[in-house]
């Protein structure tokens, strides 16, 4: 499968989606476990995705010091309240003065 | 007179959160093309699938070399909150036909977490519809700026831009996990699946095998 393609078959399948909550009948969602598996998955999918940008290179597990004082940043700039995009600014910032200092 | 001033109210909300959200296109912009990606791929990326969770799942899995197959179908599995997203503003939107099919590609976190919050129905459409506006302009073109400007740069590394996907992770995850010590606990075996699986998988799988967590806590 090339890049191209799972693009296509992302962006088919995320309207896909949208559309099926807008058009489904109303009673789906007051079934309590899809409306508890909805507000869920996302939290470990999230979480995985942050752990495993973080925390491999390659197929094995890698810390780098940088990247963790990025994210580091981030957690105090979220602890302070501050907007999404100041947020990823801190991280990069951080990330790349430390990978300067550090060679 | 009140009517008017929920709408000019949800007008604004709209505004302010679409402008500012949109800006984040600069991040999804530079993070593609930092995985590999070309710029059209990205801004096709956030013309047509225009929502940012999964677009960074894809651009994430690619850019650590991880099976497509495995990298796709991870992207949708986070699309899939934005069905129960379109479940909830079925009701309240009220949309039938060829404008149906054009309010469903803005059904996202925020333009549900927008509508959601208006007093009436009539403010609801109008905060959805003008902070789908606003958010699908601003993405689409910081998207172009953040992926034409990141193409000229040599290391986007050096810069940093490798950290900005976890962090817009981070970010959208946050008040879930300040709100709930559960949710917390969910997202650290989460966390602690994929990495413990990242040996032994291809790239891609361990982030679907987190999923598992879910029904460990739904079990419970």
């Amino acid at each position: 499968m090339t890049l191209w393609w799972a693009i296509a078959a992302l962006c088919a399948g995320c309207y896909a989606l949208k559309l099926a909550g807008l058009a489904a009948p109303q009673r789906v969602l007051e079934h309590p476990v899809v409306s508890r598996f909805a507000e869920l998955v996302p939290v470990a999918l999230l979480a995985a995705l942050i752990a495993v940008q973080m925390f491999t290179e390659e197929g094995g597990l890698r810390f780098d010091p940088a990247r963790t004082a990025g994210l580091g940043a981030a957690v105090v700039a979220l602890l302070l309240r501050a907007p999404f995009l100041v947020v990823l600014a801190v991280a990069a910032v951080i990330t790349a003065l430390v990978r300067i200092f550090t060679g | 007179m009140e009517q008017t001033t929920h709408r000019s109210a949800a007008v604004r909300d709209g505004l302010g959160v679409g402008l500012a959200v949109g800006l984040s296109g600069l991040a999804f912009g530079a993070a593609a093309v930092t995985a590999g990606l070309s710029v059209p791929q990205a801004c096709v990326l956030s013309l047509l699938t225009f929502t940012g969770a999964s677009q960074f799942a894809l651009t994430g899995a690619v850019g650590a070399g991880g099976d497509l197959v495995a990298a796709t179908l991870g992207a949708l599995l986070l699309g899939g909150r934005n069905t129960l997203y379109g479940l909830r503003l079925a009701d309240l939107l009220r949309v039938r036909g060829p404008r149906r099919l054009v309010a469903a590609h803005g059904v996202i976190d925020e333009t549900t977490a927008v509508s959601l919050a208006q007093p009436t129905p009539e403010a609801a459409r109008t905060g959805f519809a003008t902070t789908f506006a606003s958010l699908y302009v601003t993405w689409n073109l910081t998207t172009l700026a953040g992926a034409y400007g990141t193409s000229f740069l040599g290391d986007p590394d050096m810069l940093g831009l490798d950290v900005v996907g976890p962090a817009a992770f981070l970010a959208i995850l946050w008040p879930r996990l300040a709100k709930s010590a559960e949710l917390r606990l969910l997202a650290g075996a989460g966390a602690v699946i994929a990495l413990c699986a990242t040996p032994f998988l291809p790239p891609g799988v361990p982030v679907l095998l987190s999923a598992a967590a879910v029904l460990v806590v739904m079990a419970r």
